[in-house]
């Protein structure tokens, strides 16, 4: 009966998307709006003498003005709803800084304004005095015990060790023929939403209400923090997200400003907003990835992996936002990826330093986990003089073997990693550019061709509630649908999984209309305000079509079946008699005898004629928990060309073959893959947030922070095979972060394999002209020592 | 962010606009397709009292001829440079550096007056147009001066231009038989600023280098001749490596800067290496 799932709908919400006749956060006005903006510290690392916004609140428009000590106590402390250890050290996190700086852009005070104009302009009038502190930059350093400390009553810049062991690694590594040592760089990157984060608050003093709309990945935790933090009880607390206009992890948070508008527009009983420039959002919203990596790997000279270790050191920013020390350990469990060994050694140390928070960025920790192993595993296959795909090849999970527990403890539930090499192998030339990599080589080519491979999973679907209890994060990992039928036979939808650009309502539309057989065009989704949907855990790492259709599929399948119940008493037969099919119940063996679904809906509307004792309703809600993650696979493969003359990385040929399941809409699907792509890519080749010395972010706006568009990427050659999941009806396993996590290593190892003839062995991120120009200079000096240590 | 307040005209003519500058004096800033100054605004980098919108100046856009220059207003988007069949005949250098200016988008908002008032040494067309040894004409309020491109940079993001001239247009002479152009601009990004860029133009007869010019994008505060690679390119074979062995001197006097792009000892080896493949195709 399926009919809609699988096709390439068009999406239904995107004429309105693309033309911008729709509410971004921004769009939003009220009467009598005022504008807030913000004052931020200059310095990484200072404090605060004294504030006085005084002469601020004499400026042409100015209503208001407020330092941290003015609002502090409603304000409360910014959570972290993810305190990973027991002994984690949780610092103070205060929306408006009070005594102390701790990275530049920390806000300081906020004025208030009738205009925006009028509100920046006043923020020159604020006058700080503050007492420059130690920068706390270099993770090592940070841990020496005469550091300078981010948090000096913490008395550590360490926030927390979390160790992770499964089986002996000291043993296997005893027994390996090879040990595969190395270091690699989790570059810090910005994410860099399309739409900039803003907030409205719309006070409504008479019934003690108010409104917030944010441009926010989660509208209902958003509620739930934002009123145990301000004390405003929570159901006086509405949370809108408009369409918002992408996210990448960075709107999953509860952003000091947003408490500080709902505080504002509070005090002064008026609507208030607040929109971010985008080299303020630089500053302000939490970067992503920033972690040190200290990895090793053992094989036998036959390339049979023994066992893994991983040190990690992740650079936790100023402040715990809401699963910082979340990210890493996402990681943790992917270290070992695809492949079968007998023992992982994992911990990871979070540290404090005096730069904006990180957080959740695309594919949070996975793709940190994934660029390390795959890397290593290309590593190793040159020290054992294997192919590399060889080297996977001979340690892979088989197909017949799932579901497969891994080493670091996760039940992958299926899989198949040889079809998806085997179809990227034949879409690549893999043969024939290998052989081009050898006459470029033996010819002495300025141009050299590097092959880089990537043969990854990770985990979707977020989360299994009683994992998350084990891993000590503070809320369920649950989705919720509603299904209401309308009188007229159209259907709503109503979801607690929000879109920022991932398409749900046209997906959610198909899922619906296939199992409740009602046309796609009759069905509405209706998302993103606490009062309209009010159940719900919202959307990241890749779990709204896994967790939240799953949902949807499960409401739907309710409202049939009550539904059932009003057909067989209107057609006066029992219920096993009725058949369902494309909307409609027919009596077996008497086809002319049938009631659709929409007929049933207006009948249970008017319910002259319902069963006895039935409640007066066919409407369905489900609350769905995951009983497993997800695990999309697949195979990448990258070639690269190097102009050794310049340092220029140009990519050849990209292919990505992706298994993220049964698909419900392929052009999405295609979507999130090229869009992933080239945020991986962008991670190997161009984006980094750069400090000086002081702490200074210097890579500050958009000409400088390298954002690739579509003319500096290839023509992404994708496909798909298709396991599907077992652990969802849909088959689903998600498919929004796959491209990032996947492409980083597999560009980073075309261009080592490209440069190597040459004597390069590694490349740190990203791979910039001058970066890789430097690389190929010191290799070609016999005195220069080796920059990396090799076993 | 949000620009400062500033007061905003918009002059018909150039003889109101040229008022109009000299009334505002140095808290004056003139505004042409916006897209230098507009994000100066926006940063908070410039704090105008006045911005003179010359926008609305039908003279000062258009190409044409005179006699054996061409003529280029200075209101001419990079959009139209690129896609006039003069500048195309007659200015091939100027098209080929006008079209790796910025996006699309850009150039057809961006105009090639705003460009080289606005003396940013990454920019492509300044370089163009001191390889072509153009004349730049201001119109202040004594009239009209010509200044030879060479001579209307001075430092970063400065010309000789005084606060009540205004850059009117540009006037280029038309090559001979046997000149070929190339403009080599290496970057990180397809919409980046050049992190250094070669404009190469040579003339050649019977596979020989008669005369060469050659200038540098983003080697110094302003755009700058590679003289000593000009001078070792006179005579040479096209064949060979004469050039390779005249583009070794090609940062010789530049003062390249170090920034988030390069530093300046790796732009010094860009600019060997670009300026050698932008003569080679010149040449070619």
């Amino acid at each position: 009966m399926t009919t809609e799932v699988g096709r390439s709908r068009l999406r239904k919400e995107d004429a309105r998307l693309v033309t911008g006749r729709t509410r971004w956060t921004d769009n939003i006005t009220a009467p009598g709006l005022l504008h807030m903006a913000v004052l931020r510290s200059p310095m990484a690392h200072a404090r605060i003498d004294r504030v006085d916004v005084s002469a601020a609140l004499g400026r042409p428009g100015v209503v208001a003005a407020f330092t941290g000590a003015d609002l502090g106590a409603e304000l409360g402390s910014l959570p972290c709803a993810w305190p990973v250890t027991e002994d984690i050290v949780l610092p103070d996190h205060p929306p408006l800084a009070l005594d102390e700086v701790r990275h530049t852009g920390d806000p300081v005070a906020v004025v208030i304004a009738r205009d925006r104009y009028a509100a920046a302009d006043a923020l020159e009038a604020i006058e700080v005095d503050y007492t420059p502190l130690p920068p706390v930059l270099d993770l090592e350093a940070a841990l020496e015990p005469d550091a300078p400390l981010v948090h000096a009553d913490k008395g550590t810049n360490r926030c927390f060790v979390w160790p992770l062991e499964s089986g002996d690694y000291e043993a296997a590594r005893a027994q390996a023929d090879v040990v595969v040592k190395r270091r690699y760089h989790q570059q810090r990157l910005i994410p860099n939403a399309m739409e900039p984060r803003a907030v409205v608050v719309t006070p409504l003093a008479e019934f003690n209400e108010y409104t917030v709309y944010s441009s926010t990945q989660i509208p209902h935790i958003l509620r739930v923090l934002l009123a145990a933090q301000t004390g405003i009880p929570e159901h006086q607390l509405r949370v809108v997200a408009p369409d918002v206009g992408g996210g990448f992890g960075s709107k999953l948070q509860v952003c000091a400003e947003e408490a500080i508008t709902l505080v504002v527009a509070k005090r002064l009983g008026k609507p208030v907003k607040w929109t971010e420039s985008r080299s303020e959002g630089y500053l302000a919203t939490h970067h992503g990835r920033g972690q040190i990596q200290d990895v090793e790997i053992a094989a036998r000279r036959d390339g049979t992996l023994l066992g893994m270790k991983v040190d990690l050191l992740a650079d936790m920013g100023a402040y715990l936002m809401i699963v910082t020390p979340g990210v890493p350990l996402l990681g943790a469990f992917m270290y070992p990826a695809i492949y079968k060994m007998d023992a992982y050694s994992f911990s990871c140390t979070g540290v404090f330093t005096t730069r904006t928070p990180t957080d959740a960025y695309r594919g949070a920790g996975r793709p940190e986990a994934t660029y390390a192993v795959e890397r290593l595993m290309d590593d190793l296959a040159v020290e054992l003089d294997l192919d590399p795909l060889e080297l996977r090849r001979r340690n892979w999970i088989q197909a017949e073997e799932f579901p497969y527990t891994s080493i670091a403890g996760l039940t992958y539930d299926s899989g198949d990693y040889a079809a998806a090499t085997d179809k990227a192998l034949a879409l690549f030339g893999y043969d024939e550019l290998r052989a081009e990599q050898r006459k470029r080589n033996e010819s002495g080519d300025s141009v050299r061709l590097g092959i880089g491979v990537s043969t990854y999973t990770e985990m979707c679907g977020l989360a299994p509630s009683r994992v998350l209890r084990d891993l000590r994060y503070g809320a369920g990992g649950w989705e919720a649908a509603q299904i209401r039928m309308l009188p007229t036979g159209k259907v709503q939808v109503v979801t607690g999984s929000s879109p920022h650009g991932q398409g749900h309502v046209t997906s959610w539309s198909q899922i619906a209309a296939d199992v409740l057989g009602v046309p796609f065009d009759d069905i509405e989704v209706v998302h993103g305000d606490t009062r309209a949907a009010p159940l719900g855990m919202d959307t990241y790492g890749s779990r709204s079509l896994v967790v939240g259709g799953t949902a949807v599929h499960r409401a739907a399948e309710k409202v049939v079946d009550k539904a059932r119940r009003v057909a067989a008493h209107l057609l006066e037969v029992g219920e096993d008699d009725l058949e369902f099919s494309a909307g409609a119940f027919s009596v077996r063996g008497d086809p002319e005898a049938k009631k659709t679904i929409q007929e049933l809906a207006y009948a249970t509307f008017t319910s002259h004629d319902l069963p006895d004792g039935m409640e007066a309703s066919i409407n369905a809600e489900h609350v769905t928990e995951p009983e497993n993650f997800s695990y999309p696979h697949g195979t990448h493969l990258c070639a690269v060309e190097v102009d050794t003359e310049t340092g220029a990385v140009r990519i050849r040929k990209y292919v990505a073959v992706d298994d993220v399941g049964r698909v419900v809409n392929p052009q999405i699907v295609e979507g999130q893959v090229h869009g992933g792509l080239a945020q991986g890519i962008a991670q190997a080749l161009y984006e980094e947030a750069v400090y000086d010395a002081d702490g200074n972010l210097v890579s500050g706006t958009m000409a400088d922070y390298l954002v690739p568009a579509a003319p500096d990427l290839p023509d992404f050659v994708t496909d798909r095979t298709e396991t599907p999941a077992t652990s969802n009806p849909l088959g689903a396993k998600g498919v929004g972060e796959s491209g990032t996590i996947a492409s980083t290593p597999a560009v980073v190892n075309a261009v080592v394999d490209a440069l190597r003839p040459l004597g390069v062995t590694d490349m740190r991120m990203p791979c910039s002209p001058e970066r890789v120009w430097r690389a190929v200079q010191e290799a070609a000096q016999p005195a220069s020592q080796p920059k990396e240590q090799a076993s | 962010m949000i620009p400062p307040s500033f007061e905003y005209t918009a002059p018909r003519s150039v003889e109101d606009a040229v008022r109009a500058l000299a009334e505002g004096g140095e808290e004056a800033k003139v505004l042409a397709g916006g897209q230098s100054l507009m994000p100066l605004l926006r940063m908070r980098l410039a704090f105008p009292e006045l911005v003179v919108d010359v926008g609305g100046i039908p003279e000062l856009r258009g190409v044409r001829e005179d006699g054996d220059t061409l003529v280029i207003g200075a209101l001419t988007t990079h959009h139209t440079v690129l896609r006039d069949p003069l500048v195309r005949r007659h200015a091939g250098l100027l098209a080929k550096a006008t079209a790796t200016v910025a996006d699309p988008a850009v150039r057809h908002r961006g105009t090639l007056g705003g460009a080289l008032a606005h003396a940013d040494p990454a920019g492509d067309v300044p370089t163009a147009i001191v390889a072509l040894d153009a004349e730049l004409v201001a119109q202040g309020p004594d009239g009209r001066r010509s200044i030879p491109a060479a001579e209307f940079f001075t430092d970063y993001l400065q010309s000789t231009l005084s606060p009540d001239e205004l850059l009117v247009e540009v006037r280029l002479p038309k090559p001979g038989d046997g000149w070929g152009f190339h403009y080599e601009k290496f970057r990180r990004a397809t919409q980046e600023w050049a992190v250094v860029g070669v404009a190469a133009a040579v003339r050649r007869t019977n596979g020989r280098i008669e005369e060469a010019r050659v200038a540098l994008t983003n080697m110094g505060p302003t755009p700058v001749r590679a003289r000593a690679t000009e001078a070792a390119l006179a005579g040479a074979d096209v064949a060979g490596d004469a050039i390779a062995r005249a583009a070794a001197s090609a940062a010789e006097g530049t003062a390249p800067g170090t920034d988030l792009a390069a530093s300046a000892e790796y732009r010094a080896h860009l600019a060997r290496v670009l300026t050698r493949r932008a003569v080679t195709a010149a040449a070619g």
